[in-house]
């Protein structure tokens, strides 16, 4: 089941890479191709919710020798939620993507992508990661720059340039890895990594990983990228970026300090929680100064960052569970967040919401549709936000960290602030009157609405049903702190 | 189950409110307010359950892994609170419908009225505390939609943004309060920590649990210094006053307080913080009142200083002062009610609320002033009112005080004494005067009469009948304050003793105060307590600072300079991994030098030449000629260390990239030089620090002896099973094809990718030259 997973997004971006030109055709295809993907993530979530780990040894070359791809709870949800956004924006998709874009790929390189992000939540290899990380990365690059002006390019060469950098850490890391280990299956990693006496390079290995996943995932003071080229990709592409690619880095940070790196917590978690709370802090002090609706999303994505970070810092069970429910919560509103930042647009062309207004007396349901992202991000209870924040924070507080609590606190306050910000100026402030400006004449259409609609009232259920989601998040926590069923999963009982 | 399903229907009438107003129009009201009065009638129906002790409950397990509840129970004390929510709330909904007409988004105003009626219920009912918390937010967002229903006007976005920024900021300390309670307490459950008191009191955590609650409870019920908020808040419509920020939402402190008390009271830290808190709000309230000239302002502050005094009396934590706050409750929020209600009648009217300008309504409304006098005297705490039992009742409790009795009831009378004086001066000069004022443009209709007059005679029939509250609401709510039982008797007359002393030297104190309001009237318009009033625009400055500090702090940041990115980033691994390693403790051998042949000396040699030459040469083609020797020598190690094949894959990529390098260079603009020589000497440091310390980390590899599995596994299997003469293209096509897999839709994205930007660049070009 789980190659599923990787062979519907990679034949239907060769199909729609060799198919007629048509925009109709790329948008069908596209969609047909993103609800396969959806349908298959949820078999495999079937499978795997009762803690079952899938495997599958690529040409049957036993593990470690071959590649593993494994799908244990937290790999499952993260496809899942991959599929999800993939679906929500192949809907989207369509009122956003001119003829042009889709004739040169736009839809191929979209499935490209999302074929990456998978391969990257299932991978069991070292190096097999990296080569996915590769993967997404040239197709989010390629898609930033599709039919883009110049200052979009300078986003995109800053991104794509301080990510190789990553990349090139990520390469130095899985050398020396393979040095002292002689191995680069994660599994293996695991045991042998337990068995090590001399851990000094381990422990370095530990930290050049750190870097190079805290570029990707975007944590401070390494998030430059972010701030400068998320603002300057099509809104889809912004959207899925917004969601998915920095959780690819927080991915990998979750699976790696929890699976191989543990010899010295002590120190690596410590250093993880300082990022925490330094990350938080700096992205939601970005986001108050901004005036750009997707540069304050964008900020915020760093200070959310934070938040999963915390959980994977104080490395309890609860708080590991509290960053994946924050996973789960934050890709969902995140990338939400940017669509109805793009219907606004397309209605009242601008992003600077000092020109912006009216939404609320005009468009009540778009008000609504943007109040429960914008709500939950900002943490306000029932709404999934707020059970990630608590799970998280009751973490810290029950083990007296008190220091990063009431950061993490701060922070809350600020993030309604931010959000109350886009409330008050795009939505209920009157629409300023100037000469260089003036609202396109579109209405907001159904294709736009309905994606963003779903996306809502995900983030309504997984508030009001909290238990089941906090429980798959718990589930998936034990089995990242318990490593037995995994390994002898990937490497057989009998090792 | 009943209690969720009421809930419920709360919500789902608030959903659907707009849709009914767009058939309904000015007929919404009245019919939505037939709701709130049956759930009145529900709640009534129930004090004889209440009387015997018995409570309703509802529970659901929530999230079963923190053993969060979504928990209801109605006992005497949420019963209480709940009459006055949906009582009042069906008086302001029939109000609301004439108020408001037909103007504006008011499908909306009702929805966001009955959420925070269904929030506020939820509040009140919740018996986990994470419940309580879940809706103790919703009031707080009901609250910021409605102050800033005229979304229009700056000052209502920024009275309804620092409602929520005071109250949601406290709600956040409360939350951490209430997680550190749970742990300790052993459950969220009320009924469960209720048993656990002791043992909570005693803990080391007990002062900060306290304090992050208190937080909580203070700015939600607008205590000093949070108290600024309130009166800015009255920029909602009048039913929005009336309703949330005297009747019923800034109660929610105080009801937090009486619903904790068992839990965390009968402490000295309980006495002190609460009740200091609450005399200087009192009394400031009070003293801030008497300057105002807009009526909804002076209501809004003798407000602030009714909750101060049912604060304090939450602080004395005795029996007398329960008994004193739940009548208190039930009396301000029945004048308060009726006093908000009036304005806003008068409002509609006159189009005035300056006190200054009112006058001989008397003549004009005859209903209302009634009314209005009699709302007044409860505030005054005139007989035969309940004002006139409860502020007897209330100095009892100070009177009767275990600590500074009397500095507490000096205050008390003080601030009494003002509330005398305010009432004389809402009353006397609109309602007697006969002057002419402003115009009455239309006489009030019915519906904005029933609300004030229902609630101000209620305040005359319970004053004379007292009795009847004693045992239905009283005393079960004090039980379920207190635990134990106890017969409430009141009356209005009590005989002479010193709280009717007091009750004297009040009212006479009082009509000096205003008697001296009125000779002197520029005095009281003097800036008193300044350093008080500021704390609103101090909240102002510390916004402006905090978002002057943001951007420059993110301007340092994210400043855009791609070169300092990279500077940042690389000195960041260095400096992790220089920590680290110095931290360490560990010995490095460097290989003996003998052991090294003379050929890896010779390709070292050249390999480091190579790339001093890279840097240094002002010319591309030359850089990337270093750049190619270099990668031929490496591919020229793999060959001396038994890997031919691995170093013809080598040699023909490096040839490959130099063509492909070269073919590119001639594209390219003229090479210079832009660093000085200071930002050269930093780069140098960089690159020869992670340099250093990558070669360092590569020499602690070499010590380490890996088992070599996988590559015997490869040279093994490589030919019998996977049929394949040469290792690496047998790894990369069989053993790891995966990889081989991504590479290649790397390459093909790439190929895409440009294709792309190429032709739609062209095509741009063409449209728009």
């Amino acid at each position: 089941m789980i190659i599923s997973i990787l062979i519907i997004p990679l034949l239907g971006g060769i199909i729609l890479l060799l198919s007629s030109k048509r925009p109709r055709w790329h948008f069908t295809v596209n969609f047909l191709v993103s609800s396969a993907s959806l349908i298959a993530a949820v078999i495999v979530l079937t499978q795997t919710v009762s803690g079952r780990i899938l495997t599958l040894q690529i040409g049957n070359w036993p593990a470690p020798f071959g590649i593993t791809l494994v799908a244990d709870l937290l790999s499952s949800v993260m496809v899942l939620l991959t599929a999800i956004i993939g679906w929500a924006v192949a809907i989207y998709a369509n009122k956003y993507v001119n003829a042009h874009q889709a004739g040169e790929g736009f839809f191929a390189l979209m499935q490209l992508m999302l074929f990456g992000i998978y391969g990257a939540f299932l991978t069991g290899d070292m190096f097999n990661l990296y080569v996915w990380f590769e993967v997404l990365l040239i197709a989010s690059f390629s898609l930033m720059t599709l039919g883009s002006t110049s200052r979009q390019t300078e986003g995109a060469f800053k991104y794509v340039l301080l990510n190789l950098v990553a990349s090139a850490f990520f390469l130095v890391g899985i050398g020396l890895l393979y040095g002292v280990a002689g191995t680069l299956n994660m599994a293996d990693l695991a045991r042998k990594a337990a068995m090590m006496e001399n851990t000094i390079v381990l422990q370095t290995v530990a930290l050049i990983f750190m870097v190079s996943f805290g570029i990707k995932a975007a944590v401070f003071p390494l998030y430059f990228w972010l701030p400068a080229s998320y603002h300057t990709a099509p809104i889809p592409v912004a959207a899925i970026f917004a969601g998915l690619l920095t959780k690819v880095g927080v991915y990998a940070l979750i699976r790696v300090f929890s699976l191989i790196f543990i010899h010295d917590t002590n120190f690596t978690h410590t250093i993880l929680l300082i990022v925490a709370g330094l990350t938080m802090l700096s992205g939601v002090i970005g986001a108050a100064a901004q005036n750009d609706f997707r540069r304050i999303l964008s900020f915020h994505i760093i200070s959310q960052i934070g938040y999963m970070i915390m959980g994977l810092a104080l490395f309890t069970p609860l708080a590991v569970a509290g960053a994946v429910f924050y996973i789960i919560h934050h890709i969902i509103v995140k990338s939400n967040l940017f669509l109805i930042a793009g219907i606004v647009e397309r209605i009242h062309g601008s992003f600077d919401v000092s020109r912006l207004g009216d939404v609320y007396k005009k468009w009540p349901l778009l008000a609504l549709l943007f109040f429960i992202p914008a709500f939950s991000l900002a943490g306000i209870p029932p709404l999934s936000g707020f059970w990630a924040k608590l799970t998280v924070i009751k973490a810290g507080l029950d083990i007296r960290q008190f220091a990063i609590v009431f950061v993490a606190l701060g922070v809350g306050l600020l993030t309604i602030f931010s959000m109350t910000k886009i409330w008050a100026q795009v939505f209920w402030k009157e629409q300023p009157i100037t000469k260089e400006h003036r609202n396109t004449g579109n209405n907001p259409v159904w294709m736009e609405l309905i994606p963003v609609a779903f996306l809502a009232l995900l983030t309504i259920i997984i508030g009001l049903l909290a238990g089941p989601v906090f429980e798959i998040s718990n589930r998936a926590a034990e089995q990242l702190l318990n490593h037995k069923p995994y390994i002898e999963a990937v490497l057989g009982g009998g090792r | 189950m009943e209690l969720l399903l009421m809930l419920l229907a709360v919500f789902a009438l608030a959903a659907l409110a707009p849709l009914l107003y767009s058939f309904t129009r000015g007929n919404t009201g009245w019919l939505l307010a037939i709701f709130p009065f049956m759930l009145t009638a529900y709640l009534l129906l129930n004090i004889p359950q209440t009387m015997t002790g018995h409570s309703v409950q509802f529970d659901w397990m929530w999230i079963h892994g923190l053993d969060i509840h979504l928990a209801f129970y109605l006992d005497g004390l949420s019963l209480i609170f709940s009459i006055l929510v949906t009582g009042i709330g069906g008086l302001i909904l029939l109000f609301t419908g004439q108020y408001l007409g037909n103007a504006g988004l008011i499908g909306r105003f009702y929805s966001y009225l009955l959420l925070f009626m269904g929030s506020m219920l939820g509040l009140l009912w919740a018996s986990d505390l994470i419940t309580l918390f879940v809706f103790w937010e919703l009031t707080s967002i009901s609250s910021y939609l409605l102050i800033g229903y005229n979304h229009e006007d700056e000052q209502s976005r920024r009275a309804a943004l620092q409602a929520l920024l005071i109250t949601a900021g406290g709600g956040l300390l409360l939350l951490a309060g209430f997680l550190l309670l749970a742990q300790i307490g052993g459950s969220f459950s009320f009924h469960i920590l209720r048993s656990s008191g002791r043992s909570i009191q005693h803990h080391a955590l007990y002062p900060l649990i306290l304090i992050l609650i208190l937080f909580g409870a203070f700015t939600k019920s607008a205590q000093f210094p949070f108290h600024f908020w309130l009166p800015n808040a009255m920029k909602a419509p009048t039913p929005v006053s009336a309703f949330l920020h005297s009747a019923t939402m800034v109660k929610a402190g105080i009801y937090l307080l009486a619903r904790l008390n068992p839990v965390l009271g009968q402490t000295e830290l309980w006495h002190m913080l609460i009740s200091t808190t609450g005399a200087v709000t009192m009394l400031m309230g009070a003293i801030l009142a008497i300057r105002q000239v807009d009526l909804k302002k002076i209501l809004a502050y003798s407000t602030i200083s009714a909750l101060g005094t049912l604060v304090l009396l939450m602080g004395l934590d005795t029996k007398a002062a329960f008994k004193a706050a739940l009548v208190f409750l039930l009396v301000h929020s029945f004048y308060k009610g009726a006093l908000f209600m009036i304005t806003g009648a008068i409002d509609h009217s006159t189009g005035s609320r300056d006190i200054r300008h009112l006058s001989n309504l008397k003549k004009s409304m005859p209903m209302l002033s009634v009314s209005l006098i009699l709302a007044s005297f409860s505030l005054a705490g005139l007989p035969p009112l309940l004002g006139f039992i409860s502020k007897e009742l209330v100095y009892e409790a100070k009177l009767q005080a275990p600590n500074a009795a009397w500095l507490i009831t000096s205050f008390g009378v003080l601030a009494n004494m003002l509330m005398v004086a305010l009432a004389a001066t809402i009353v006397l000069r609109p309602v007697f005067s006969g002057k002419s004022g402003v115009a009455v443009k239309h006489p009030p209709s019915a519906f904005l009469l029933v609300g004030p007059i229902i609630l101000s005679a209620l305040g005359l029939v319970v004053g004379l009948y007292p009795q009847m509250i004693a045992a239905s609401l009283l005393e079960p709510a004090l039980i379920a304050i207190q635990a134990e039982v106890t017969t409430i008797k009141l009356a209005l007359w009590h005989g002479v003793n010193p709280v009717l002393l007091l009750s004297l030297l009040t009212f006479l104190g009082g009509v000096i105060i205003y008697i001296l309001t009125r000779l002197y009237p520029d005095h009281f318009k003097k800036p008193l307590l300044s350093q008080v009033m500021k704390a609103d625009t101090m909240y102002d400055d510390a916004l402006d600072k905090f978002l002057k500090l943001a951007k420059q702090i993110t301007l340092f940041i994210q400043h855009g300079n791609l070169r300092y990115y990279l500077f940042v980033t690389l000195l960041t691994i260095s400096g992790l991994l220089l920590f680290y390693l110095l931290t360490e403790q560990m010995a490095i051998t460097l290989p003996v030098l003998a052991e090294i042949r003379v050929s890896d000396m010779t390709l070292l040699v050249l390999i480091l030449l190579s790339a001093l030459m890279m840097v240094l040469t002002g010319s591309r083609i030359l850089a990337i000629v270093a750049l190619g020797v270099i990668g031929y020598a490496v591919a020229l190690i793999f060959f001396s260390y038994g890997a031919p094949d691995l170093a013809m894959t080598q040699f023909s990529i490096e040839t490959l990239s130099i063509i492909v390098f070269v073919l590119v260079l001639r594209k390219l603009p003229k090479f210079s030089r832009l660093s000085g020589r200071l930002s050269k000497t930093r780069d140098a440091f960089i690159a020869l620090l992670l340099g250093g310390i990558i070669t360092v980390i590569s020499f602690l590899v070499m010590h380490q002896q890996p088992t070599k599995e996988a590559s015997t596994f490869f040279t093994e299997n490589s030919y019998t099973a996977a049929k394949g003469k040469n290792i690496v293209n047998v790894i990369l096509v069989d053993f790891r094809a995966l990889d081989t897999l991504g590479e290649i839709t790397v390459l093909a994205i790439a190929a895409i990718g440009i294709v792309g930007m190429l032709k739609l660049k062209n095509q741009k070009g063409t449209s728009s030259p």
